[in-house]
């Protein structure tokens, strides 16, 4: 057990490294470079050369990214944004809170609403229920998130009134949190998604296990339909749930990105739309590191819970 | 002439003529059997399933609906002021724009058909660009394993846990959007997926006795690679490919919304939902039902055909 976590751990550390060379990368392939960027169309020889050198960008490439690294680790380094005029890193540190409540919210609320959605279509299977619930989910990951989120907006915020149009505007997660009817929207806007694809997968998987020899076996002794279906079939088809769980994060956060720019919920994604009509590179560049570290630990820890669930995955 | 010739340069002639005969006759009939037996099999578990003839159907009406479209209902769709000439902005549906106009004039019904057309072709081409990448870039890293393996593997590791509309709108930003251009970085992000597949199945592939036989036989890694275990995978690349379309077409909706799709005055369904969307607010239905309605009647019909299909290729394999 220890050695898969250590593992595990390592391979996370070798992405993430690979992560930051990405980044860094596509830093300078940015058309003009940085100084451009920075200083506009119209800056002058003297004043690019000058920004390139106070910058370092004369050094070597590893050079560069030594610094790069070292900046990242010593002191969190994401760059500067123009447009702000601020640090990357402190914009981001305001904002990232609030999207991991939004994630992290949507998705158990995905999951509590997914895995009964899937058990009763292997128990209604084939009949109508099962029919309705396979289109729903089909259309659910077939309609783009933002169509979703607006549809949404028009129909309960503005036709009927229930939810607020925008999502809360606190600074804090506290402030966030205190106003829960303006979150329901963006949350059932960023649930849906997963919802549909989630519960796809627990119909399959229920049913593999409904054909396997422990379910037989069970039926051999006597147990009810119930007792088999919860004890014995859902336990066993909980367990590739946990790994979609983490291969899914980088949709979910993805996700979030769009839900946040159609509700103008004040996280990370809404940063990243607004910095991406400036063509603010620091911050996209930020952003995009930051998220993909959010999903690599996220991933990070469904694998270790998937070997704490099932005994199997530890030996091999 | 024959007359004159040599017994023995005729029978040569008739040997060589010969020999070969039945040799390719034998190959290409027994090509054409098994393909024919394997086209026949995948075609009769792919007609089982009802939902994925109406994708297809679907697919075609919308194909030709785009690309025909406008040839019986002629609009125009590139100059916002001719077109404000000839109607007014937000018209609600009538007679002359039977699904109404849009803000800058455009017809709606024909600004449908003419959005399809990039979304289709940026759907078709940057799943084709994925599927190239990702299926040679999986074979190469299965086929030669080890080292190139796990370097090969990493980069798509890596590649994969970050969010890839993150990556996306990166690579649009820092390349600014032009309709080849959408379709590369499109293209891009999407291969890794087809990568992983066609690696894992690689990997069971390249210890077959057919390969083997290859490289007894002197066959290059180039030659096994690309002429025996590409193919064998084609049942998982057609697949995905046509998983990646729908996502593709939803990919660029997103990027459209967010405001980094085709620069005025071409269009596609996600920016004209965009558009839509924060006029439909103002009731102005006419501008997003029927592009909606198109876009998730592709996407499903892409979906329902992929599904059908991965059905049929796997009971294909079981019934071998």
């Amino acid at each position: 057990m220890i050695g898969y976590i250590i593992r595990r751990i390592g391979q996370a550390l070798i992405v993430i490294l690979g992560v930051t060379f990405l980044v860094f990368i596509l830093a300078h392939v940015i058309p003009g470079g940085e100084a451009r960027a920075a200083l506009g169309a119209r800056a002058t020889p003297q004043a690019i050369h000058e920004f390139n050198s106070a910058n370092g960008f004369y050094l070597p490439l590893y050079d560069q990214y030594w610094q790069y690294l070292r900046g990242l680790v010593m002191s969190l380094n994401l760059g500067y944004s123009y447009h702000y005029n601020q640090a990357v890193n402190s914009l981001i540190e305001q904002r990232l809170p609030k999207t991991l409540v939004l994630v992290g919210i949507s998705t158990v609320f995905a999951l509590i609403v997914a895995v009964p959605l899937g058990i009763l279509q292997v128990v209604r299977r084939n009949k109508p229920v099962d029919y309705v619930l396979t289109g729903a989910s089909f259309i659910g990951y077939s309609m783009p998130a933002f169509l979703l989120g607006q549809l949404l907006i028009l129909y309960f915020a503005i036709n009927i009134r229930w939810f607020s149009v925008e999502a809360p505007q606190g600074a804090t997660v506290g402030a966030i949190l205190a106003d829960p009817r303006a979150l329901v929207l963006p949350i059932l806007s960023l649930s849906a998604l997963t919802i549909a694809s989630f519960s796809r997968y627990m119909r399959s998987s229920m049913m593999e296990a409904m054909t396997q020899d422990y379910i037989r076996t069970a039926r051999a002794k006597g147990a009810g339909g119930a007792r088999i279906l919860f004890r014995h079939a859902l336990r066993n088809a909980l367990i590739p749930i946990v790994t979609l769980l983490g291969l899914s994060l980088p949709a979910i956060v993805g996700g979030a990105l769009i839900t946040e720019t159609v509700f103008n919920f004040p996280g990370m994604g809404l940063l990243t739309t607004q910095a991406a009509l400036q063509t603010d590179v620091p911050i996209l560049l930020g952003t995009t590191l930051v998220a993909t570290l959010a999903t690599v630990i996220g991933s990070l820890i469904a694998d270790i819970l998937y070997a704490v669930v099932d005994p199997r995955v530890r030996y091999t | 002439m024959t007359i004159g010739l040599p017994t023995g340069q005729v029978e040569q002639l008739e040997a060589h003529e010969f020999v070969p005969t039945p040799d390719t006759a034998t190959a290409t009939g027994g090509e054409a059997l098994s393909t024919g037996g394997m086209a026949r099999q995948f075609w009769l578990v792919f007609s089982e399933n009802k939902l994925a003839l109406v994708g297809v159907g679907v697919i075609i009406f919308f194909v030709l609906f785009c690309f025909l479209g406008p040839v019986f209902y002629a609009t125009n769709q590139t100059n916002a002021q001719n077109a404000l000439l000839y109607s007014t902005q937000d018209a609600p549906p009538s007679a002359a724009h039977l699904f109404g106009t849009d803000p800058s004039g455009f017809d709606v019904l024909g600004r449908v058909m003419y959005g399809g057309q990039t979304s289709l072709e940026v759907g078709f081409a940057a799943a084709a660009i994925a599927t190239v990448i990702g299926v040679i870039w999986g074979a190469v890293s299965g086929f030669f394993g080890g080292w190139v393996d796990a370097v090969m593997m990493r980069i798509v590791d890596v590649f994969l846990s970050v969010p890839l509309l993150f990556l996306l709108i990166v690579l649009a930003v820092i390349f600014h959007s032009s309709l080849p251009l959408l379709i590369l970085v499109i293209g891009f992000v999407a291969w890794l997926v087809p990568a992983r597949l066609v690696r894992g199945e690689t990997l069971s592939l390249r210890v077959r006795e057919y390969v083997q036989a290859v490289r007894v036989m002197g066959g290059t890694g180039r030659r096994i690679v690309f002429r025996h275990i590409i193919p064998n995978t084609i049942g998982t690349i057609v697949v995905n490919t046509t998983f990646i379309l729908a996502d593709a077409i939803l990919l660029l909706a997103a990027l459209g919304f967010i405001g980094l799709g085709v620069p005025l005055p071409a269009t596609d369904w996600g920016s004209m939902l965009a558009q839509g969307v924060n006029y439909a607010l103002n009731g102005y239905w006419w501008q997003i039902y029927p592009t909606g309605f198109a876009i998730v009647a592709v996407v499903v019909a892409f979906n329902f055909i992929g599904d059908a299909m991965r059905d049929a290729f796997e009971v294909r394999l079981q019934r071998r």
